[in-house]
């Protein structure tokens, strides 16, 4: 039997089993932002201990940084004092820092990939959930806690246990206006928010193959919240290309035999798995979340779910959900009133999300009364768009174009939702609170079905603004 | 620099229930309280949103006089799910939770709880039920975490428990907090990071 790439790049980073059972497992790529990191460089302080390899470290800021104005400093004291701990602590420790003023500036989980330093064959770690993105390249990318962060930047290394890999074998073609987004959304959906647990997954299949990076970038992003730490897909071509050329990126010779160790890696045409699940996306329609985690998630053409049709588990938090949202079991989910639409993030904040999103725009206006945010996931991102003219399109039609952050993905910075403000968002959480009202309600979906909201003032299906009529 | 060296074999106090599945890291604490560059002072922030409303104090378990002194949290399925930050576990570890017992845990949660010499006590769902109903009860009965036999005993209920076995032999081993634990193999470390290919 052959194997898989999870087990192969774990053993070859694995140092050693410690006594407790947990894996010595090395951290080739380490990413840093300014929100997990700072405790973990006192920690580090306190025990008199330097970084150990601090060229294997990268710092960007991202979760604070205002999208409006981001002149230093900045308004709020308490995200300045943040900005100043990381530029410390990067300086005197001598990691390289992506700050606001730097083109290479943006989401962690979105210049990683961009500027070339997420590679297959990688394990990597930050101190952010979402990190499972790096994924798409055929690396082992974990989220971790502060505490491991003061372990890798002492030791390069932490104490974790393996998971078992399960395969999730994607096939079928998927129609106009469905996308990576509504095929995560519909896994998490089958499988459940804590379905993932323990597990890595790998997405396979032929309609995985064809995906582009970006688009695979967005399923591995949102593994985590189906409970999987880990998500990943198999290298090949596709990945070769998106590498080619990118910043830190080998060059020349090295690049040819990193391809050579990239292709070893992955995994063997007969390789095993713990557990296999197969999906068919042929029929699959655009998907919207209707609750409070991004497992309560519908088809745009389904109604909500009746509690009576669910187990007790999940008719306990569908009740909840519904209570927070407002929503009626059994209702449809389409026609639904949006205040406020949120395209960013790093689950599609990149060019060819803001592209989509774009074409749904154009020639269109931002309903009345809703406001419209679009965040590029990244300086590159945002200069890109600028030379295809995107920005032109949005602000015609009455969005807000930003800076490079989070953003309104979490509301870590003055974008916010206000009372009971409902958002379509192109984000990846919903839960209560998430977009900075403790009364705020968030719906899940991809750029252009965000991007049809917002030009309908309400919940719509994105494939019958398609098709050139306008 | 070795760890700790704190053995955790068993934990004696009373519990808070708080109910529900799939309660998540943004709910434990709110993104905003995230804000700043030390752990200090979290315990005031946890379950901020649910403990606060517009009309002041909710009859959250953590408002309530009776769980002031509790130690032990339980909870229900899939708790601590979403986001990596350990701001959350430390804001419980600050109001003064020392373990957790729950049907099931969010993993990178549980890890974290793991390296701050929490244990991420497991039980069955009937269990947990059982537990909460006589928590409310007899909010100041102690219950008794034995890590070793891996029994919990509260009142008149004696139950088994589960633990990931490597953070369980972690806590006992006092090799919880890992860095110290890591270190001990640089070379293994520097040898590795010379031969990997990138
Ligand atoms: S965009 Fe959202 S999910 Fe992604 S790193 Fe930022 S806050 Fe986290």
């Amino acid at each position: 039997m052959g194997r898989n790439l999870f087990n192969k790049v774990w053993d070859l980073h694995r140092v050693k089993t410690l006594d407790s059972g947990l894996d010595q497992l090395f951290i080739g790529l380490h990413l840093i932002h300014e929100v997990t990191s700072p405790q973990a460089f006192s920690m580090i302080k306190e025990r008199r201990l330097k970084v150990r390899y601090p060229e294997r470290t990268y710092a960007t800021v991202d979760h604070i940084v205002p999208t409006l104005n981001q002149s230093r400093p900045f308004e709020d004291e308490l995200a300045e004092k943040m900005m100043l701990a990381l530029e410390e602590n990067t300086v005197s420790n001598g990691i390289s820092l992506f700050d606001a003023d730097n083109e290479n500036q943006g989401i962690v989980h979105i210049i990683g990939p961009e500027l070339g330093l997420t590679r297959p064959g990688m394990t990597i770690a930050c101190g952010d959930s979402h990190t499972s993105t790096h994924g798409a390249f055929g690396s082992i990318a974990l989220g971790v806690g502060t505490s491991q962060i003061r372990d890798i930047l002492a030791t390069q290394t932490i104490a974790v246990s393996k998971p078992k890999v399960r395969r999730i074998q994607v096939t079928g073609k998927p129609g106009p206006g469905v996308t990576a987004k509504d095929i995560i959304l519909k896994i998490i959906s089958e499988l459940g928010v804590n379905g993932g647990i323990g597990y890595a997954y790998e997405y396979a299949g032929p309609a995985i193959r064809a995906l582009s990076m970006e688009e695979r970038m967005t399923i591995c992003n949102m593994s985590i919240e189906g409970g999987a730490r880990v998500g990943y897909v198999n290298p090949d071509e596709t990945t070769f290309e998106y590498l080619r050329g990118r910043r830190f990126a080998p060059e020349g010779e090295a690049f040819d035999k990193a391809v050579e160790y990239w292709k070893r890696i992955a995994s063997d045409e007969d390789a095993e798995y713990d557990d296999v699940y197969s999906l068919d996306i042929s029929s699959l329609s655009p998907m919207v979340t209707w609750g409070i985690n991004p497992g309560q998630a519908v088809s745009i053409d389904d109604n909500l779910p009746r509690l009576t049709d669910l187990d007790e588990g999940s008719a306990d938090v569908a009740a909840k959900a519904y209570e927070h949202m407002g929503f009626q079991e059994g209702s449809q989910i389409l026609g639904m009133p949006v205040d406020v639409v949120f395209i960013g993030s790093c689950t599609n904040g990149r060019i060819s999300d803001l592209r989509a999103a774009a074409a749904v725009v154009e020639g269109r206006k931002l309903a009345e009364g809703v406001r419209g945010l679009v965040v590029p996931g990244s300086k590159h991102v945002a200069m890109q768009a600028e030379r295809e003219g995107l920005p032109g399109v949005f602000i015609s039609a009455g969005f807000e174009w930003r800076n490079a952050g989070c953003s309104m993905c979490l509301a870590m910075n003055p974008d916010k939702l206000k009372g009971r403000e409902l958002c379509a968002s192109s984000s990846n959480r919903n839960f209560i609170g998430r977009q900075g009202s403790p009364e705020g309600r968030t719906m899940l979906m991809s750029p252009q079905m965000a991007a049809a909201a917002a030009v309908s003032g309400k919940i719509v299906d994105v494939r019958e603004l398609m098709g050139g009529e306008k | 620099m070795s760890a700790n060296d704190i053995k955790i074999t068993n934990l004696t106090g009373q519990c808070v229930p708080v109910r529900g599945n799939d309660i998540d890291t943004d709910r434990i604490i709110p993104a905003r309280f995230m804000k700043v560059v030390s752990f200090e002072g979290l315990g005031e922030a946890a379950f901020y949103d649910i403990r606060y409303n517009s009309n002041g104090k909710t009859d959250h378990p953590f408002n309530l006089d009776v769980y002031q002194d509790a130690s032990i949290l339980l909870v229900n399925k899939n708790f601590g799910c979403g986001s990596s930050r350990e701001h959350a576990p430390q804001a419980l570890m600050r109001w003064g939770i020392k373990a957790v017992v729950g049907e099931s845990f969010a993993e990178i949660f549980s890890g974290n709880c793991t390296s701050l010499g929490i244990p991420v006590v497991e039980v069955d769902s009937a269990d947990i039920g059982r537990l909460m109903n006589a928590a409310e009860e007899t909010p100041n009965m102690n219950m008794i975490i034995d890590i070793e036999s891996m029994t919990l005993n509260f009142g008149d209920f004696e139950i088994e428990a589960r633990m990931n076995s490597a953070a369980r032999n972690a806590l006992m081993t006092g090799s919880w907090d890992s860095t110290g634990v890591l270190l001990d193999s640089g070379e293994e470390i520097d040898a590795m990071h010379e031969s990997l290919p990138y």
